[in-house]
C-alpha cells in the first residue's frame, strides 16, 4: 500500500516537472522562429524537440530548420538499419525474415533515396524534391511496420514510429518554402 | 534531475534484450535450468507437431501462399490473395467479386496510403511497368522536358537526366532524336554538371532558333554556391543535323538573380518571342513572397539583357512560377505558330507549373506587343488559379513550335507515384506524356484542346469495333480484347434520353467532384459509367475513366470526366486518388473518350482533349493473369450506349 502510494506520489512529480520543464523552454529558450515554424507541423512537440537538438536552429532560416528535420529522419533511419542488424538472429521464421528482408530494403530506401533528394533539394533551392522526399519516407515507415501485421510483433515499431512522424514535421517545414 | 525519465528517447531503447542472465549458477539451479530446457524443448516439439498437421491438412491441400519476395513469380488465387490481406486487416474483410450484372462492387481498399501493408512486388510485376510507346531513358530517373525542338529534319529532346541513379540527382541533360516523335535513338548526354556555374545541377532550360536557324539554348545552373542562374550554351557544330555536342558560353552565365527575387527562386527560361523592336524575349518564373510572377528580359544577342521594369503577370498567393511557357494560338486556324506571331485572331497563352501542388496550370488572354502587356480574358481562371493542362500527374510542361508539320507540340514530364524504394528496385523513374498538339478550342472559346500527336496511330494494330453496346443501370460489359496491356481506345457514350429528363433535382448531387467522390463506386442517377482499363479478370484490380453527370437545381447539366485509382493496385504503397474535373459539353455533341493505356501509364482524354486525366497505374495481377478490359455502368438510372474502337498498339523502338 505504501509503496503504491510513494510510486503514485513520484509519478505525479515527475510529470509535473517534465512539462514545468517544457513550459519554461518554450517561454524562454526557442527562437520565435522555431515556435512559429513548429506550430505548422502536425507534431508540434516532437518538432520543438528535433529542432531543439541542433545548436544550429537557433540562428536558423527555415531552410536550414528542414534540413535539421530532414537530418533527424536521416539518423532514426541509420537506428532503424542498426535494429534489423541486431533483431537478425537466423532462425526466425520465413514471414518474420521476409518482413525484415523488405524494413532493409525500406531503410536503403529512404537513405539512399528520400533523405539524399531532401538534403539536395533543400541545399540546391529546389524544395519539392525535398517534399516528396519525405512524404515517401512516411509511406516507407509505414510500409516497414506493416510488414508485420499478422506476422508477429514489430521489433521496430518505435524506429519506424519515429521515422513517419519526424519525416511528417519536415515535410511540413518544408512546405513553407514551395 | 533526480528522478529516471519516464519517456525513453526515441527509440534507443534496446528492444531485443536477452531472456537469460549468463551469470553462473549453483549447482541445484543448474538442475532446475535443465529440466526446464527439456520441458521447453518437448512443448517445442509439440508445437511443432501441430503445425505440421495444421498446415497438411489445411486449405487447398499446398502450402497458404505468402509473399516470399522478390523472385517469387507464383501466383495466388484471388481467394489466396484477400486470405492474406484479411489476416493482415480483419477490419476490412474480403473483396467481394461480382459478376455481369451486379454493377461495380464497394471498395475495398483504403483510399491514399494510411496504414500502408508492404505489398510484395516481384521482378516480374516491376519489369511490366516499363511502357512500350512512351518516352523514356533505359534506366535511371527522368524529370522535365528540356529544349524541345525540331533542327534540320530531326525532332530534338531533352530532358532531365541523373546518369548515376533512380532518384534526382546530378542533373544532367540527356539528348535524344527522332523523326516522328513517337520512335526515339538516344544520344550522349548534350550538357553535364562540368562549370562553377552549373555544378550542382544543368537544369531546365528552352531552345531558340533565330532568324538566320541557328540554334541556342538558355538554360538554369546551379552554381556551386547554390545560387540559380541562367547560361548560354549553343551546338558545337551548327550543321549537325544530330546536335551531339553542345558548347557553353565562355562569359557564363549571362543573368543572375537580380534585386528582390532570392537565389532559389529564379530558374526555367522560356523561348524567346521577337518584340516589335526587333529584339528578342524571354520570362523567367520566380515568387515575391507568395506571390508567383513572371520576369521579363530583352536581348539581341543572348548574352546581354535588360530586364524590364514589371512583370508579364503575376498572380497572388499561387507560390513559386516554375518552367513558365508563353505562346500564341490561332483563334480561326486549327495549327500552331511560330512563337514570336500576334495579331488579330491570334490569343496567347500563359502556363506555369506550380511548386505548391505539382499542377500545371494555364490561362487564355491577350498580348500587347507593344507595350509589352498579357491580359487574361478571365481574371477568375487567371494563372494558377483555374484551368489546368492535365488533371492528373504531369509537370513541369514545355512546348515548342513544330514548324515542318505547323504544330504547337506539348512535352511533360509524368513522375512515379509508386514508392521510392520501388523505382530503386526497378533501377528506373519517371515518363515523357505522349507529345500533344496544342490548338484553341474554337466552340468553346475559353480553352485549348490537347490531342496526341497524330504519329502515334501507326502503332495501332488489330482494330476492334464494338458497335451500340448497352450497358444497363449496373452492370459491367467484359470486352473481348486480347492483350490489353498496351492499348488506344476511342469511345463515344450515349445517355438515354429518358433517364436525363426523368432525373429528379434535390441538388444531392450538383457538389460533386471527381476527387472528393467515391470514385466509380459513388452511384448517381446519370453517373458514373466509361471503361474499366488494366483490370484483372475478377476486377479486384480496376482503374475506372468515367463521366458522371450531375444536374443542379435550375436543372442545367454538368459533366465531369474522372479516372479512379482507389482500387488500381492491391498494393498500398501506391497511390490511389481519383483524378478529373469538370468537362464542357456543348449542346448535341456526344460525349467522347480516348484512352491511351501503356502499362503503368493511362492518357485520358475527354471531349476531344478538352480535359485530360494522365494517371500511373501499379496492378500487381500482371504478373500472374492477362490484363482485361471492361465496359461499365454504375449509374442507378441510366441506360448507356457506346461504341468502341479500340486498337493494340505495338510498341515503339526507343533505343
Amino acid at each position: 500500500m505504501m509503496k503504491i502510494l510513494i510510486s503514485v506520489i513520484l509519478l505525479i512529480i515527475m510529470v509535473v516537472q517534465t512539462y514545468a520543464e517544457s513550459a519554461s523552454a518554450s517561454q524562454n529558450k526557442d527562437p520565435p522562429l522555431v515556435v512559429s515554424t513548429c506550430k505548422n507541423t502536425p507534431h508540434y512537440r516532437l518538432c520543438l524537440a528535433v529542432l531543439r537538438r541542433s545548436p544550429r536552429s537557433a540562428k536558423a532560416d527555415v531552410w536550414e530548420l528542414a534540413l535539421i528535420a530532414v537530418g533527424a529522419v536521416k539518423t532514426e533511419a541509420e537506428r532503424a538499419m542498426d535494429a534489423i542488424k541486431k533483431v537478425r538472429k537466423g532462425g526466425e521464421g520465413k514471414e518474420v525474415a521476409a518482413a525484415l528482408k523488405q524494413c532493409e530494403e525500406v531503410y536503403d530506401a529512404v537513405l539512399e533515396g528520400d533523405v539524399q533528394e531532401a538534403e539536395e533539394g533543400l541545399k540546391l533551392g529546389d524544395p519539392k524534391f525535398a517534399e516528396n522526399g519525405m512524404a515517401d519516407a512516411v509511406v516507407e515507415a509505414d510500409s516497414c511496420e506493416g510488414g508485420f501485421a499478422g506476422v508477429g510483433k514489430s521489433p521496430l515499431s518505435r524506429v519506424n514510429s519515429a521515422v513517419h512522424d519526424i519525416a511528417e514535421v519536415a515535410r511540413a517545414i518544408i512546405r513553407n518554402l514551395l | 534531475m533526480p528522478f529516471p525519465n519516464p519517456f525513453p528517447a526515441l527509440s534507443n531503447r534496446n528492444d531485443d534484450a536477452p531472456l537469460l542472465g549468463s551469470a553462473p549458477l549453483e549447482p541445484q539451479l543448474m538442475r532446475r535450468r535443465r529440466i526446464f530446457v527439456v520441458v521447453l524443448l518437448l512443448m517445442m516439439g509439440l508445437v511443432g507437431v501441430c503445425s505440421l498437421v495444421i498446415l497438411i491438412t489445411s486449405g487447398d491441400g499446398g502450402e497458404d501462399w505468402t509473399p516470399s519476395g522478390e523472385d517469387d513469380d507464383k501466383c495466388p488465387s484471388p481467394k489466396e490473395v484477400s486470405e492474406y490481406l484479411k489476416a493482415r486487416r480483419p477490419e476490412e474483410g474480403r473483396p467481394t467479386l461480382r459478376g455481369v450484372h451486379e454493377g461495380v462492387s464497394e471498395k475495398s481498399f483504403g483510399k491514399g496510403r494510411l496504414g500502408a501493408i508492404p505489398y510484395p512486388w516481384t521482378k516480374k510485376m516491376l519489369a511490366w511497368q516499363r511502357t512500350g510507346y512512351h518516352f523514356q531513358p533505359q534506366k535511371n530517373w527522368m524529370n522535365d522536358p528540356n529544349g524541345p525542338l525540331f533542327y534540320k529534319g530531326w525532332y530534338h529532346f531533352f530532358y532531365q537526366y541523373n546518369p548515376s541513379g533512380a532518384v534526382w540527382g546530378n542533373i544532367s541533360w540527356g539528348h535524344a532524336v527522332s523523326k516522328d516523335l513517337i520512335n526515339w535513338r538516344h544520344l550522349p548526354l548534350a550538357m553535364v554538371p562540368d562549370q562553377w556555374y552549373d555544378i550542382n545541377g544543368v537544369w531546365t532550360g528552352s531552345a531558340t532558333i533565330l532568324q538566320d536557324g541557328q540554334l541556342v539554348m538558355l538554360y538554369t545552373g546551379s552554381t556551386n554556391t547554390s545560387v540559380q542562374v541562367q547560361n548560354l550554351a549553343y551546338p558545337a557544330d551548327q550543321s549537325d543535323p544530330l546536335l551531339i555536342n553542345w558548347v557553353k558560353y565562355s562569359a557564363n552565365p549571362v543573368l543572375v538573380p537580380p534585386p528582390g527575387i532570392m537565389d532559389h527562386d529564379f530558374r526555367d527560361p522560356t523561348t524567346a518571342w521577337l518584340t516589335p523592336e526587333r529584339k528578342w524575349r524571354i520570362i523567367i518564373g520566380s515568387k515575391i513572397n507568395k506571390t508567383g510572377i513572371s520576369l521579363v528580359y530583352d536581348t539581341m544577342d543572348f548574352k546581354t539583357y535588360e530586364m524590364l521594369d514589371g512583370v508579364l503577370h503575376a498572380v497572388p498567393e499561387t507560390g513559386m512560377w516554375e518552367c513558365v511557357d508563353f505562346y500564341p494560338v490561332s483563334e480561326v486556324e486549327n495549327e500552331g505558330m511560330d512563337t514570336s506571331v500576334n495579331g488579330p485572331k491570334v490569343k496567347h497563352v500563359v502556363k506555369t507549373s506550380l511548386d505548391d501542388d505539382r499542377n500545371d496550370y494555364y490561362a487564355l488572354g491577350t498580348y500587347d506587343s507593344e507595350a509589352g502587356i498579357w491580359t487574361p480574358d478571365d481574371p477568375s481562371i487567371d494563372v494558377g488559379i483555374g484551368l489546368r493542362y492535365d488533371y492528373g500527374i504531369f509537370y513541369a510542361s514545355k512546348t515548342f513550335y513544330d514548324k515542318k508539320l505547323r504544330r504547337r507540340i506539348l512535352w511533360s514530364w509524368i513522375k512515379e507515384t509508386d514508392s521510392e524504394k520501388s523505382d530503386i528496385q526497378k533501377g528506373w523513374a519517371s515518363l515523357q506524356a505522349v507529345p500533344r498538339t496544342i490548338v484553341f478550342d474554337m466552340k468553346t472559346g475559353s480553352n485549348i484542346l490537347q490531342w496526341p500527336v497524330k504519329e502515334v496511330e501507326r502503332l495501332r494494330r488489330n482494330r476492334i469495333v464494338f458497335d451500340k453496346v448497352e450497358v444497363t443501370a449496373g452492370s459491367v460489359v467484359p470486352l473481348d480484347v486480347v492483350s490489353t496491356s498496351q492499348l488506344d481506345i476511342v469511345a463515344e457514350f450515349k445517355v438515354d434520353e429518358e433517364a436525363l429528363k426523368r432525373m429528379n433535382v434535390n441538388g444531392s448531387d450538383s457538389s460533386y467532384s471527381c476527387q472528393k467522390s467515391g470514385g466509380a463506386a459513388e452511384r448517381g442517377a446519370l453517373g458514373p459509367f466509361g471503361l474499366l482499363v488494366l483490370a484483372s479478370k475478377h476486377l479486384i484490380e480496376q482503374t475506372p475513366i468515367y463521366f458522371y453527370i450531375s444536374k443542379d437545381t435550375k436543372g442545367n447539366f454538368k459533366t465531369f470526366f474522372c479516372a479512379d485509382h482507389s482500387r488500381s493496385s492491391q498494393a498500398n504503397d501506391v497511390d490511389k486518388e481519383i483524378y478529373g474535373s469538370t468537362v464542357p459539353v456543348l449542346k448535341d455533341e456526344t460525349l467522347s473518350m480516348r484512352i491511351l493505356v501503356d502499362r503503368s501509364i493511362v492518357e485520358s482524354f475527354g471531349q476531344g482533349g478538352r480535359s485530360c486525366i494522365t494517371s500511373r497505374v501499379y496492378p500487381t495481377r500482371v504478373a500472374c493473369e492477362d490484363v482485361k478490359i471492361f465496359l461499365f455502368n454504375n449509374a442507378t438510372d441510366a441506360r448507356i450506349t457506346a461504341s468502341l474502337q479500340i486498337w493494340q498498339m505495338s510498341s515503339a523502338s526507343i533505343q
